[in-house]
């Protein structure tokens, strides 16, 4: 089922998400509509589920806070953690969300506009949900790499313009 | 005022600069230009291999190694050749660790070389080999390949070029300009017609690792017969994309090896240490991971190869598929223009650079060497201008 058309096609998309399937077809040696069938198929199963940008935003001027909250909880009888999972990503504010091994159970990713905001966030929303006994609350300062990208430095080219 | 004239070595002085110098000169006045013009790879030599180099420092790894190089790093580079080549080298007097495989070329040049005797080389061809032969005291001689032949060296071609004054043949594949490659039958052919001469082969191979369509590089010592007349010359620049470390080797028969680490003794003394250490890391995880890094650029640059490849004929540029290195070498011969021209138009216009196929000989005249080895962004923008100015060029004829 998860053939190498497909993976190639996510290897490119990952590096660049505005790649046309036309452009697919001829870096990978496919034809067009096996590429388009491929991403469709990814599409459907939800494999490929967005095609967003990555953005620095600590390079624009809005002002916002983000944290990484450790929460921890109690599983549910039949659900394990999905239950509560499923009460935290609702949140808007929660921008992911992942199940962890060690010591706590689920990091909690966030943002917003102020830190009253955030705070409040946590302390009415978060904690009091039914299952959750403790989170720990970090505050990011500085984004240094994102999703395989260093945000630090810039992107310029050191090479030579012309060379043998 | 001093007369320097007379008092130049006349030898040196009559060769002439490099056609690539004049246009890096034009490049230069354009900062904003996006370059195709590179021969190196855009990615930033991996940081597995740059923390070795940095550790090295940190222990005060700082001095002198043996001539050959270290000790390690020729063991390493043996394995890697053994498995990678299926040609063995021993590590004692047969691998010579060099200042990249520009110094290779050089060494072997004056190794083999004697005064006036002819070393053939195929054009187009990367800058340095004929200048090396006339700084070695030989005679270069030409064997023009054809796009025809996908630039590759012909059988019949050698045969017609040797005669008693050749003493050595440049093998420089896969090929920077054109991106040629010698699949196995054409190495063999090439094998074929030497077998039984005493003419001594320079195996330019640094391009090795670089290699597509399902094809893998045939190193040329590796065939029947050939070991004993072959210099086989790679480096780390390229497939490790580690260009500015300055660190390649030379492999070969230990009489010719012995006399190389002669010239390289005087002149060198060593390849610097930190590189050493990093081409040992290179070469480490390689041989355990199955060459993930590498695998990883050569999968991008393929990408990169055949969009380019695309794009060109989709201008009505014909552009055989390169097989080899991250080069394309469109004819730009429809154009009507020289490839002078046409790259200095292109530049002026589109602000494009790239090089024009005569830099690296005569027979590169009508084409233009393209390097691929840019951000897939920035390589679909100079196409979209590349075909702005190709169509502008239609308009006006």
């Amino acid at each position: 089922m998860f053939n190498t058309l497909e993976m190639q096609v996510l290897d490119i998309l990952t590096d660049d998400a505005r790649i046309a399937p036309d452009q697919i077809a001829v870096m990978t040696g496919h034809g067009v509509d096996a590429v388009r069938e491929a991403i469709a198929r990814l599409e459907r199963e939800r494999i490929l589920v967005k095609y967003a940008a990555m953005i620095n935003w600590d390079r624009t001027g809005r002002d916002m806070v983000q944290a990484v909250i450790e929460v921890r909880v109690q599983p549910q009888r039949d659900h394990g953690f999905d239950a509560i999972a499923a009460r935290i990503y609702q949140f808007e504010e929660v921008t992911s969300l992942y199940l962890m091994s060690g010591a706590y159970d689920l990091m909690v990713m966030m943002q917003a506009p102020t830190l009253k905001e955030l705070a409040g966030f946590v302390s009415s929303k978060l904690s009091t949900l039914e299952g959750v006994t403790g989170t720990a609350t970090h505050f990011m300062l500085k984004a240094y790499k994102q999703g395989g990208v260093i945000f630090a430095g810039d992107a310029k080219d050191h090479r030579l313009a012309v060379s043998p | 005022m001093m007369d320097y004239g007379p008092l130049l070595n006349p030898r040196a002085a009559a060769v002439p600069p490099s056609g690539i110098r004049k246009f890096f000169d034009l490049v230069s006045e354009m900062p904003e230009a996006i370059s195709l013009g590179v021969g190196e790879p855009d990615f930033v030599t991996p940081w597995g291999i740059r923390t070795a180099a940095i550790d090295s420092l940190t222990d005060g790894l700082t001095q002198y190694t043996s001539n050959w190089g270290r000790v390690e790093l020729r063991r390493l580079i043996a394995q890697y050749m053994g498995a990678r080549f299926g040609v063995n080298y021993s590590p004692t007097d047969e691998i010579l660790v060099t200042i990249g495989a520009s110094e290779g070329i050089d060494l072997a040049l004056r190794a083999l070389v004697q005064p006036g005797a002819e070393v053939l080389i195929p054009e187009p061809a990367y800058v340095s080999y004929a200048p090396g032969v006339v700084f070695a005291g030989g005679t270069p001689v030409a064997i023009p390949t054809r796009a025809e032949d996908e630039f590759r060296l012909t059988p019949a071609a050698l045969r017609a070029a040797l005669s008693p004054h050749v003493k050595a043949l440049i093998l420089p594949y896969p090929n920077n300009p054109t991106g040629a490659m010698l699949r196995p039958q054409d190495a063999q052919a090439l094998a074929d017609v030497l077998r039984g001469t005493d003419v001594l082969v320079i195996a330019d191979e640094i391009y090795a690792e670089l290699t597509y369509g399902g094809y893998t590089h045939t190193c040329f010592a590796s065939l029947p017969d050939m070991w004993q007349r072959t210099v086989t010359l790679n480096g780390f620049s390229k497939a490790f994309a580690m260009t500015g470390w300055r660190v390649g080797y030379a492999c070969g028969p230990r009489e010719i090896l012995a006399l190389m680490c002669k010239i390289h003794q005087y002149t060198i003394m060593c390849a610097s240490t930190q590189g050493q250490i990093a081409a040992e890391a290179a070469l480490r995880a390689g041989l355990e991971d199955g060459f993930a890094d590498v695998r990883a650029m050569v999968a991008s640059y393929d990408r990169r190869r055949r969009l380019m490849v695309t794009a060109f004929r989709g201008m009505g540029l014909d552009c055989f598929e390169p097989l080899g290195a991250f080069y394309v070498f469109p004819s730009i011969g429809r154009t009507g223009l020289t490839a002078q021209a046409f790259c200095e138009g292109l530049l002026r216009a589109e602000q494009v650079a790239c090089v024009p196929g005569d830099a690296f000989g005569a027979s590169g005249q009508g084409h233009i060497r393209c390097c691929y080895a840019t951000a897939l962004d920035k390589l679909q923008e100079a196409l979209r201008r590349i075909r702005r100015y190709v169509e502008g060029l239609e308009g006006t004829r």
